[in-house]
């Protein structure tokens, strides 16, 4: 069905870290929601954004803001109490989601492997003296470690401990994005996302590496450092299986509408879920539309879609 | 700005809520109304049709004259064919980088540069090569080293830049006998410098030291020049001075990117220097700057822990501080965007993963309240890390530092093996 024209805020910016990212999003969403033929009003989100939405009167917000405030369930919240129908997850999956530690712990129990991890907050260093536990996280992880904020979007704060001399500076950068960490089994293999459009699993995009003898991070976000293949080609069945962990994730996290979930498939062929995002990047390099592309969606029709999913579950409650 | 992870950091110092102690801006608060309106008001009634046409390539005649006095006010004479007027300092930069550099050529830089020469290094496609500073900046003995080993290895840099006058971004200046030895370098070997030299008007201290262009009398030395830091960055107004050849390259370049300078931004500067005043508009924004930079000093004695160090510019617009080297510059903006302060992460003054442990201050463009607060902020976030890691290893304490810096080796960037020699340490 195809919506009528709407008023739609886009909502975008903010003061998370990944703003820049957002602000492409946003812009590329704008133009898509125009060509639509709706009535786009973008709004930089900051202080005034109770005020701006107040006024607007939007028929729905399209969110197109990633990490802190935007995918963290805060403005999701917030349109709640305005009453503003928005886009994407709501907020339980956003809080579950965002923070890593969390998911982690709730795909264990409910059976999707995830890399073994341990996780900790200042305060558990600072005050109850966790630092005398490394040592045992560590030969237990084994090295390399990957350490990581709990909750940054991005790649931004996470790296690489390749021995016990590295950990204390990674957790320290690692803390300089959130007051919780985690330290995380390393898994060796190909790395992989699955994006999900209305509980239906796209077709599976690996990120390859350029070059680089141990895989950066950084790499990920770089044009030039990183290609993409969609669909990757997997070994048989793999991607039925990592469609089948990536759709348990999305529902086990609440997850509605779009989500993009990542995963690594090591060398004996064993897959495990990292995280997953509910909003992931909409830019012309983002990994979402790239598979929406392959499975023959259009970056306009992803938009409509999504669109339509969120005027229809007001509609439905 | 090579990674992507500082350019999203960056994006949001821009925010008004943020202490920005990252931009390079000069104070144009302080310019008076009355003067620019006066000038524009003479432009209008004298030279209007001018003022709205196209101009000469290399620069209205009236406007080197205007580029001859300042040049003249450090020392250096200057004749109208020998300058090229450009859109900003920058433009030379990039002009001279476009005519010289083939991709894979080697262009010697200072470490750490100028992080807006990065950019534009990068997108020709130069190698460059960092030689490393200490408090009398650039040091030749490296340089030479490294001339050595290029020649051995059959390659032969393009030009050398720098910026030898209370440098951006480490606030340092290389001493009288470096220039010197610099400048027999370049004519022994053959080798074209190019002198970037916004500040050099900016001291708040000690007497100036000759550029390295009245050294060498304009032979193998191009210099750049600019009004942004003496009247306004906003004209977009700088200059080269070239050995005839390189000139007439350049003039070819420039052409092909934007035909002429602002033919009413060349006007306006000419009006403004006719007024007779301009050097005393030069010295309040040196007393405003002079104040400023005392400001942060003294903030960061007072905030900055022990384990810090930093230089004491006696001009420019910029402090450059070195942390423990457990602490990541890059991360840390992002724990200080938290609490709404910036700075430029070291990392952007070198393209080689150098400079992680760095930041680069600027004192001229917010007040003092601003700068006491700002250092207060990421003094606060440095001890905390200091700190953390000192919980995390049983080893380090911050403690604030009694007394300013000696001004040593603090823009040397140790390498691996002092680094691993500390850490035992």
């Amino acid at each position: 069905m195809q919506a009528s024209a709407a008023r739609v805020a886009v909502l975008k910016g903010g003061r998370s870290l990944e703003r820049q990212v957002s602000l492409r999003s946003g812009a590329r969403v704008e133009d898509a929601l125009t060509r639509l033929g709706h009535e786009v009003v973008p709004i930089d989100v900051g202080l005034d954004l109770i005020r701006r939405v107040r006024d607007l009167r939007p028929d729905v917000a399209f969110i197109a803001m990633h990490g802190r405030d935007g995918e963290d369930g805060t403005v999701q919240e917030l349109l709640e109490i305005l009453d503003v129908p928005y886009t994407g997850s709501g907020v339980l999956a956003c809080v579950r989601s965002t923070d890593k530690v969390l998911a982690k712990h709730l795909m264990i129990e409910a059976g999707i492997p995830t890399p073994e991890f341990f996780a900790f907050n200042e305060t558990a260093f600072r005050e109850l003296g966790a630092a005398e536990a490394l040592g045992a996280i560590e030969e237990r992880l084994d090295f390399p470690i990957v350490v990581k904020p709990s909750s940054q979007g991005s790649a931004l704060g996470i790296k690489f401990a390749r021995s016990a001399a590295d950990v204390p500076a990674a957790l320290v950068a690692a803390f300089s994005y959130d007051s919780k960490v985690l330290l995380e089994r390393h898994v060796d293999g190909r790395d992989l996302a699955v994006s999900i459009l209305d509980g239906e699993p796209l077709p599976v995009v690996e990120a390859v590496p350029q070059g680089d003898e141990f895989y950066d991070f950084q790499a990920r976000y770089e044009i030039g450092r990183t290609s993409f293949v969609c669909p990757a080609e997997l070994p048989q069945g793999a991607t039925e299986q990592a469609h089948e962990l990536a759709l348990r994730t999305y529902r086990l996290l609440g997850c509605n509408a779009f989500a993009r979930v990542d995963l690594m498939l090591d060398g004996a062929g064993e897959l495990t879920v990292l995280e997953a995002n509910p909003i992931p990047g909409l830019t012309e390099t983002s990994l979402l539309p790239q598979a929406a592309e392959a499975a023959g969606i259009s970056f306009d029709q992803l938009v409509a879609r999504i669109l339509e999913l969120a005027l229809d579950r007001t509609a439905a409650t | 700005m090579k990674s992507s992870a500082m350019r999203d950091l960056m994006a949001v110092t821009a925010r008004p809520e943020v202490i920005s102690l990252a931009g390079g801006l000069p104070d144009t608060s302080t310019f008076p109304p009355d003067t620019f309106a006066a000038v524009a008001q003479r432009i209008a009634s004298e030279s209007c049709a001018k003022a709205l046409q196209y101009g000469p390539t290399d620069g209205l005649g009236e406007t080197k004259d205007c580029i001859a006095e300042v040049m003249a006010a450090e020392g250096m004479p200057l004749d109208r064919e020998d300058a090229i007027v450009t859109t900003g300092g920058q433009q030379v930069i990039d002009l001279v980088t476009k005519t010289l550099i083939d991709p894979g050529d080697v262009v010697i830089a200072e470490g750490p540069t100028y992080p807006g020469a990065v950019p534009v290094f990068l997108s020709y496609q130069a190698e460059v090569v960092q030689i490393e500073m200490d408090s009398s900046g650039m040091r030749i003995d490296l340089l030479e080293e490294t001339l050595g080993r290029l020649d051995r290895e059959g390659r032969r840099p393009k030009f050398i830049y720098t910026v030898p006058t209370f440098q951006n971004p480490a606030g340092v200046s290389m001493s009288l006998s470096r220039r010197r030895r610099l400048v027999e370098i370049a004519h022994e070997r053959e080798l074209l410098v190019l002198e970037d030299n916004p500040y050099g008007l900016l001291r708040y201290e000690g007497d100036g030291l000759p550029p390295l262009y009245a050294l060498d009398g304009g032979v193998y030395v191009m210099y750049l020049g600019t009004f942004s830091k003496i009247l306004s960055p906003g004209i977009r107004l700088g200059w080269v001075a070239a050995p005839p050849p390189v000139l007439e390259k350049i003039n070819l370049g420039k052409q092909g990117t934007d035909l002429c300078t602002s033919t009413l931004s060349q006007l306006m500067v000419q009006a403004y220097f006719e007024r007779g005043n301009w050097r005393d508009y030069v010295d309040s924004l040196t007393d405003v700057y002079r104040k400023r930079r005392d400001t942060m000093l003294d903030a960061l004695a007072e905030h900055f822990p022990r384990q810090a160090e930093w230089t004491r510019p006696g001009g420019g617009l910029f402090i450059w501080a070195t942390l423990p080297d457990f602490i990541d510059t890059t991360d840390l903006l992002a724990r200080a965007l938290r609490d709404n302060v910036a700075f430029v992460p070291g990392e952007a003054a070198f393209l080689d993963g150098r400079g992680r442990s760095s930041m680069r201050l600027n004192f001229s463009g917010s007040n003092e309240e601003s700068i006491r607060e700002g250092i207060r902020r990421i003094g606060e976030v440095v001890t905390e890390q200091v700190e953390l890691y000192g919980t995390l290893t049983g080893e380090r304490r911050a403690v604030p530092s009694s007394e300013p810096q000696a001004a040593g080796e603090v823009v040397h960037m140790p390498t691996p093996a002092e680094r691993a020699r500390r850490a035992k340490g």
